[in-house]
């Protein structure tokens, strides 16, 4: 199942090779070699996240926790700032920020009441992880993205059905088109795809 | 409608040298995706639906007329009165609060307890959720009076100075109730947008190609992706867990933080939000059961799943029960005669009889479920299921109404009864829930794709099955060592 359909891309068109698997072992292991061989600018295409197969191929810890605790950090922050500002104070600075605090006394309690403040505080705080979760994964993951290579061809579509693809970019430095098919398919796939840009 | 033979497998059997098969009948991962996606990619939904559709859409539209009513009348036609000023649409919204807690629970807290069955409910349940905030969310909204000032709710800059008042556990309510659904529709939809992408590149019209094209975001399925996403799926799972306990804990300090007898108890926000579980499962049962029997997904909604949530419906039933018990035990020990009477007055007082159906649905209907011979049979599921949805709204109407129709001074008491508008606008309100949930049925993917694909044993790299079924005969040390040899 050599034969591939490259000789109809121009070099400088060509995005990759994938290769096809159709089952979870094949997949690891082909992306446990392609990482010990060198390779950088290298994917999996799966239609779920294969147990691993992140640790096999290489992918380095994402950094999405660290931004979700600041992103809490900066609810809880906004939280207090907007109950103590609106309804414990009374600063004048309405040439600064035209709003003034409501200073709203309740059976002579206390204005700042510190533990009323906590359920707002706890859902801002649990509200904004949650916003840069999402956001901030999808940001990493540079989507949407509406077009790529690899949702072009036709074939690549079962990547989110039943089959399992490999993919060499053509942009890695240690990409030669003879070299890469071959190593491609010395990991015994079902068959080796050209991608056009 | 089923490609796959239902084979009477029975997966209920406990036995800890094997463990139960969650998906019947597939070894293909190709079939999941068809078997799940059939009744979305048929041309014509079952006659059923249509059915369904109708009749939610009728009480829809009624619900949006009787609302037109109200801001055009004024709450006056409601039966709220003086003592009674909550009423109805407070008992409506907490119901619904209630409904909408099994979805997260569902996704983030059995998530966290790698309960692997969850991935066959929780995608409708978090969908239930979803609709049921909705549904929630109208009830203060129009309850205001005044809806064009509904704003007033939320912290904005305005020519008056005027700020909301945040020592109030109403105005908790709208933060807790806002972040819940908020985190609660991400939560779906991050769920959902690998099923969206299966969704797009099975599509055969141009149409659906680019709409669940734009929904699914140009996800490829990217092992770089799946990484991230797993992470982020994780901690919001992790912060969601947190979440769900705390809304319905805060909608029960609307009560608990006020001083009338009935309400000012410390067992509120526990006892709300087992209750809050208990009717969701029971609202997840409900729905699911004609669902996996119109849809065909037997094979995925197994006889087990029905069995843990008859479990879990068990378990929380009997935290309510409790409460209730405690709450009269508490009556009678703080000898606070105002606090002894509430409680009294709610069992064989005027509204005595609500009472009792909220007792017998609630603390002895899932009593059943101590037998496997009920867990196992649907038509006593479904029954039960019902039973509950009905005792918990009457939990609702109970707490609401008689702490409010007789409190301290009898010269102030009052009797509530509702309105012709507060009945309709109450059914009204499932049509809203369900015209949406039979919209989602039709048109999104009902089940977790990705995750249920996830859990099959062929699913495992190394071939030795962490998920299901092909432990026995291999220790977990042997298998370790298996994995360090690849």
């Amino acid at each position: 199942m050599s034969e591939v359909a490259s000789n109809t891309i121009a070099r400088e068109d060509l995005y990759g090779l994938a290769a096809e698997f159709t089952t979870t072992p094949g997949i690891y292991h082909a992306a446990e070699k392609t990482n010990s061989a060198g390779y950088k600018w290298f994917d999996c295409l799966v239609p779920f996240p294969v147990h691993g197969l992140d640790r096999a191929m290489g992918v380095k810890m994402t950094i999405l926790p660290i931004l979700v605790f600041f992103g809490g950090m900066i609810g809880l922050t906004l939280a207090c700032c907007l109950q103590i500002f609106t309804n414990s104070l009374e600063f004048d600075i309405w040439a600064l920020i035209p709003v003034v605090g409501y200073q709203y006394d309740v059976s002579g309690k206390p204005l700042l009441g510190a533990a009323a403040f906590v359920p707002v505080a706890f859902e801002m705080t649990i509200l904004f992880s949650a916003l840069t979760a999402v956001f901030g994964s999808l940001f990493l993951n540079k989507l949407p993205m509406f077009y790529h290579p690899t949702l072009k061809h036709p074939a690549l579509a079962r990547a989110t059905d039943d089959r399992f693809y490999l993919i060499i970019e053509a942009r890695d430095p240690k990409f030669s088109l003879d070299e890469v098919e071959a190593f491609l398919n010395s990991l015994n796939p079902e068959t080796v795809i050209a991608l056009e840009k | 409608m089923t490609t796959a033979p239902v084979n009477k497998i029975d997966n209920t059997i406990e036995d800890p040298e094997n463990r139960p098969q969650l998906i019947l009948n597939h070894t293909e991962f190709g079939t999941v995706t068809t078997d799940i996606l059939r009744a979305n990619e048929s041309a014509k939904a079952p006659k059923s639906w249509y059915f369904a559709l109708a009749i939610s859409f009728t009480l829809m539209s009624m619900l949006g007329a009787m609302i037109g009513y109200l801001i055009f009348t004024g709450v006056g036609v409601w039966g709220n009165n003086n003592p009674v000023a909550w009423g109805y649409p407070i008992v409506n919204f907490v119901f619904w609060v209630g409904i909408g807690h099994a979805g997260t629970l569902i996704s983030a807290i059995l998530f966290l307890f790698r309960q692997k069955w969850r991935t066959a409910i929780n995608r409708f349940a978090e969908a239930m959720t979803i609709f049921a905030v909705i549904c929630a969310g109208t009830f203060p909204g129009i309850h205001i009076g005044r809806v064009w000032l509904a704003y007033w709710l939320f912290p904005i800059p305005n020519q008056m100075d005027m700020w909301p008042q945040f020592r109030s556990p109403l105005l908790w309510d709208v933060f807790a109730v806002g972040t819940y659904f908020t985190v609660s529709l991400l939560f779906w939809y991050l769920g959902m947008v690998p099923d969206l992408a299966t969704m797009r590149d099975r599509a055969t019209s141009k149409v659906k190609q680019l709409i669940y094209g734009l929904l699914s975001l140009g996800w490829r399925g990217s092992m770089r992706h799946w990484h991230r996403y797993e992470r982020a799926y994780l901690l919001l799972a992790a912060l969601a867990t947190p979440l769900v306990l705390s809304v319905h804990s805060v909608v029960s300090f609307d009560f608990a933080v006020s001083q009338l007898p009935g309400w000012h108890t410390t067992i509120f926000p526990p006892y709300f939000v087992a209750g809050a579980i208990f009717s969701g499962f029971a609202m997840v049962m409900t729905l699911a059961i004609p669902a996996r029997q119109l849809w065909g997904l037997k094979n995925f909604i197994t006889m087990r799943h029905l069995e843990n949530m008859c479990k879990v419906v068990l378990f929380t039933g009997s935290i309510v029960g409790y409460a209730y018990a405690m709450e009269f035990f508490i009556a009678w020990y703080s000898g606070e005669i105002y606090e002894s009477f509430a409680f009294i007055n709610r069992a064989f007082g005027p509204y005595g009889w609500a009472y009792w159906i909220m007792v017998s649905c609630n603390v002895l209907t899932p009593q059943i479920f101590w037998f496997k011979k009920a867990r196992n049979n649907i038509a006593i599921i479904f029954t039960a299921s019902l039973l509950v949805n009905v005792g918990m709204w009457f939990e609702r109407f109970v707490i609401v109404v008689t702490s409010l129709a007789n409190d301290f001074l009898p010269s102030s008491w009052g009797m509530y009864e509702p309105t012709w508008v507060d009945v309709l606008t109450f059914l009204g309100s499932f049509g809203l829930f369900m015209t949406f949930f039979l919209l989602f049925i039709r048109f999104l993917p009902i089940l977790a794709i990705a995750e249920l694909k996830a859990i099959m044993p062929i699913a495992d790299p190394h071939g030795h099955g962490h998920s299901y079924n092909e432990m026995s005969g291999e220790t977990n040390a042997q298998a370790e060592l298996a994995e360090e040899d690849e």
